[in-house]
């Protein structure tokens, strides 16, 4: 029942992008919500008592961590930096449109 | 780091909201070392970094404000109706988590296969690197498509000379 640990984490991330009004708030919690699944992803191919997928000369390993996951993750990891910086970025423009980060100003101002 | 995270939401100031952030991706980067990723935490601790000085590039640009919670019945209604959604996700994902195999012993479909044989078909020594760049090299291409796509993104959002109305 270790998976509750990413789940709780998604969770916290959840209730700032739901209930936050601020849009760099919203940002960080997007990112908080991505490094709880990369953390779930890394726990589902973790083996007990296991090394490291790399070979190294003269020791010969019989278990490994799982590889899979971790190729996996290691791509979503570089894919959320960059919808981190697209997402600052909108925000800027949004900031030197309408004075304010508070979403609720920005769904009133029209134009 | 679920204090960290919860630190991050919470905290009134954004500049002390985002090093929160980066407590909770620190730790994560340290929890992969735990896990047997040492690639992922060097990755993530790169990633983090950036992303770090990505906001707060921004919050200087900005303001450091948090905009203030008013006292509304319609926020309050907001706030109880997501803690009781968060607590049926919570039962709900208890009851998935029982389908996942169990932690430290995974179900090595794909990946056995790789284990044997990937260190002989590809030559790297690192097993992770030849599953991204070899053995699924148009996951990485489509990787490398979004990001593409998102830097392009930025640069259109972000330019200063825009269409004259």
């Amino acid at each position: 029942m270790v998976y509750i640990l990413p789940i709780i984490l998604f969770l916290v991330g959840l209730f700032g992008v739901l209930v936050k009004r601020n849009l760099i708030k919203i940002i960080i919690s997007v990112s908080i919500m991505d490094y709880a699944l990369f953390l779930l992803l890394a726990m589902i191919g973790y083996r007990s008592e296991a090394m490291p997928p790399i070979e190294v000369k003269g020791i010969e390993y019989v278990k490994f961590v799982d590889p899979l996951p971790q190729a996996l993750v290691l791509t979503a990891i570089v894919i959320g930096l960059a919808t981190t910086a697209l997402l600052v970025g909108i925000a800027i423009r949004i900031y030197q449109k309408y004075g304010t980060f508070d979403i609720e100003k920005i769904r009133k101002l029209k134009g | 780091m679920i204090l960290g995270a919860i630190l991050a939401i919470w905290l009134p100031n954004l500049m002390a909201a985002i090093i929160s952030m980066g407590i909770v991706g620190y730790s994560l980067a340290l929890s992969f070392m735990f896990l047997g990723a040492p690639d992922l935490a060097i990755v993530q601790i790169i990633v983090e970094t950036m992303s770090l000085i990505i906001l707060i590039a921004a919050i200087i640009k900005t303001t450091e404000k948090d905009t203030p919670d008013e006292k509304k019945l319609s926020r309050a209604v907001l706030y109880i109706g997501s803690t009781a959604f968060f607590v049926v996700f919570l039962l709900m994902s208890i009851k998935v988590f029982y389908q996942l195999p169990p932690f430290g012993n995974p179900a090595l479909r794909m990946a056995s296969d790789y284990i044997a044989s990937g260190f002989e078909k590809t030559g790297a020594p690192n097993l992770v690197a030849a599953v991204i760049l070899n053995l699924r090299g148009y996951d990485t291409l489509g990787e490398v498509t979004v990001l593409f796509a998102a830097v392009v993104g930025l640069v259109v959002v972000l330019r200063k000379t825009g269409r004259k109305r």
